[in-house]
């Protein structure tokens, strides 16, 4: 599964896969507001110019004509960076794409605190939050370029409103080429009993890591990869909470409205169990490369195995 | 089409008057709405749906029909009543409206009742999914070789402050969709009060004071004045018809122009009067978003009688 030698950052998958998929014969369009070259969607409008639209710096127009094209039955994609891409148009996500449930994917790019040295404005925190609130929305974080492909082809593939979150940097890819994403799926990274870590994005890396580190303290570690937000894996989770006892989620985002509300959300019902959460303690991120940032912010393997360390020891019986 | 007989011009106006009687009994029965706005918009609205838009009110969702998109969500009532009045759905059911169970929520829904092209409410939306609409209808005509539809926007003072549209209006030109068609219900009234002095019989502020203020009945004067409305329109590229918004040949003869421009995106400019049609209303900020009590809704269904 995991070929450690390779990187890839998840935005290069979305202009390439596009294209396959207009050659595979699927209706799409692209509008673009002037990030293209950034989120990968301009080089799908080298191929395919005749489906590609620039909008210029427009983000509410960018998803209102996206909107036009999809109720004229067009598989209609918008690419920006996520703190414009929900945060600058977020009123016309809701108005003109969620409420009437128009076919529109939003492939934001520059998630997270990894974005790097660009710094707070430009390092969305807040877009699973966001995003989770929007009825109709299904909200997918890939944890590698292999299952960004994977998630851009079952949006492209299903009717309604998608959002995926991609990032900047070059990261690990863990999944080969056979992985295939499924909505509404975790997928089961490893195995264990002792404590279950979930984590989404970036971070899926950093847990397999933390389960290593607790692996060679004799703590057994589960580590669910939560690419799809929503719809969750209740059943997952539920699992998680009776045959572990324990949770810890591990998220580039804000503690609040993220991964963790959501695991809290399904086991607060009828199985709750300790959960720690690592992400964003409520507060902005600052300039640094994403590796320094994920470390000054403490969203590192060593961090994850300390909170499951924590998680465990609060564990009944 | 041939420009319109006075025989045509009376009919227009006959089921103008029905559509203003059926806002005012929507508004009364719902006891909330916006009667103002839609009874601006009356005229227009029936033109297009009763002479302009290529349309079938028993196939809603037929191919290549004409599109009209209304911005100013908060006219629904006018939206409504043209389409119950064109036949897309029983006038019956117009009392229903805000509801709850009826399909006739206070701002558009997409699609709901059938014929409501897009869901409204926030201003300054419509103009960016016409674009989409628009340059959908050309690559589909283009790879079908046939003609493609026009797109048909409405918009409010309310709809030209907010910057979105002007975004709309930027993409618009820039990709040369000649089958937009933008129209602005330009009455001079939005939420607060008077948008510029075009309505305001008043003398207060008119001594060169900047911006906006408040009067003593509580309405506000100049919240954002619009003008030169035609030239900033022109600026961004636009084909610009100004026309008495109330004048049915005028408004037929201008849709039509505008149909048939070619090489960018139109836009009509229709000088309405918020309230038209109910002298208490007319240019009366305060029917903006209020209902008539019963002696005003008595009195507003005498005089659109007939």
């Amino acid at each position: 599964m995991v070929s450690e030698a390779r990187t890839a950052a998840t935005r290069e998958a979305l202009g390439p896969t596009l294209v396959k998929l207009v050659e595979e014969g699927l209706d799409i369009v692209v509008v673009d507001a002037d990030l293209g070259v950034s989120t990968s969607a301009a080089r799908f409008g080298q191929k395919c110019p005749d489906r590609f639209i620039t909008v210029g710096v427009t983000e509410q127009n960018m998803v209102g004509v996206a909107a036009g094209l999809a109720a004229c039955d067009k598989i209609a994609f918008v690419s920006s960076f996520a703190v414009f891409l929900p945060g600058h148009c977020y009123d016309q996500v809701r108005m003109a794409i969620a409420q009437p449930n128009l076919n529109v994917k939003l492939v934001a790019s520059h998630g997270g605190v990894v974005t790097g040295e660009d710094g707070a404005s430009a390092q969305s925190l807040e877009d699973f939050s966001l995003m989770l609130a929007l009825p109709n929305f299904r909200v997918i974080v890939p944890a590698d370029v292999v299952e960004a492909e994977q998630a851009i082809r079952v949006a492209a593939n299903t009717s309604g409103p998608f959002y995926i979150r991609t990032i900047r940097p070059k990261v690990p890819v863990i999944y080969d080429d056979g992985y295939r994403f499924e909505l509404g799926t975790w997928d089961l990274l490893r195995p264990g009993h002792d404590v279950t870590l979930i984590a989404t994005g970036v971070l899926v890396k950093a847990a397999l890591d933390a389960a290593g580190l607790l692996a060679a303290d004799g703590v057994d570690a589960r580590v669910l990869n939560a690419a799809c937000l929503k719809p969750a894996d209740e059943a997952a989770v539920l699992a998680a909470a009776s045959q572990t006892g324990a949770i810890v989620t591990a998220e580039d985002h804000q503690v609040h409205g993220g991964l963790g509300s959501v695991v809290a959300g399904i086991t607060a019902r009828t199985s709750p169990v300790p959960i720690e959460f690592v992400g964003m303690q409520d507060r902005y991120g600052t300039s640094g490369r994403w590796d320094e940032l994920l470390e000054h912010f403490e969203l590192t393997p060593a961090a994850i195995a300390r909170a499951a360390r924590d998680v465990i020891a609060r564990k009944s019986g | 089409m041939p420009s319109l007989t006075p025989a045509d011009a009376r009919e227009l106006e006959s089921v103008a008057k029905r559509i203003r009687r059926d806002i005012i009994r929507m508004v009364a029965e719902a006891n909330s709405g916006h009667p103002g706005g839609s009874l601006s918009c009356a005229d227009i609205l029936t033109a297009l749906y009763f002479r302009v838009l290529n349309h079938d009110p028993k196939d809603p969702t037929m191919a290549g029909r004409d599109r009209f998109v209304m911005s100013k969500g908060h006219a629904s009532p006018a939206m409504y009543s043209v389409l119950a009045e064109a036949g897309y759905f029983p006038t019956d059911e117009l009392l229903t409206f805000r509801k709850l169970g009826s399909r006739l929520q206070g701002h558009n829904v997409r699609g709901v009742p059938p014929g409501v092209e897009m869901s409204a409410g926030a201003l300054g939306m419509g103009l960016s999914f016409s674009l989409g609409v628009a340059l959908a209808g050309r690559m589909d005509a283009d790879a079908r070789g046939g003609r493609d539809y026009s797109v048909y926007c409405l918009l409010s003072d309310g709809d030209c402050n907010e910057g979105q549209t002007w975004e709309a209006a930027a993409a618009a030109s820039h990709h040369k969709a000649e089958n937009l068609i933008a129209i602005v219900d330009y009455n001079h009234i939005q939420n607060d009060g008077y948008s510029d002095f075009a309505r305001f019989s008043g003398r207060d502020g008119k001594d060169g004071r900047a911006g906006g203020w408040v009067l003593e009945d509580g309405h506000t004067v100049n919240i954002l004045s619009l003008a030169p409305l035609p030239e900033r329109w022109r600026a961004f590229g636009w084909n610009v018809q100004e026309i008495d918004g109330h004048d049915f040949p005028q408004i037929v003869d201008a849709l039509e122009k505008a149909k048939a421009h070619r090489g960018g995106p139109s836009v009509v400019i229709c000088q309405t009067t918020k309230g038209k049609g109910v002298s208490f209303m007319e240019n009366n900020p305060a029917f903006h978003g209020k209902a008539p009590n019963a002696e005003e809704t008595e009195q507003a269904l005498k005089e659109l009688a007939g």
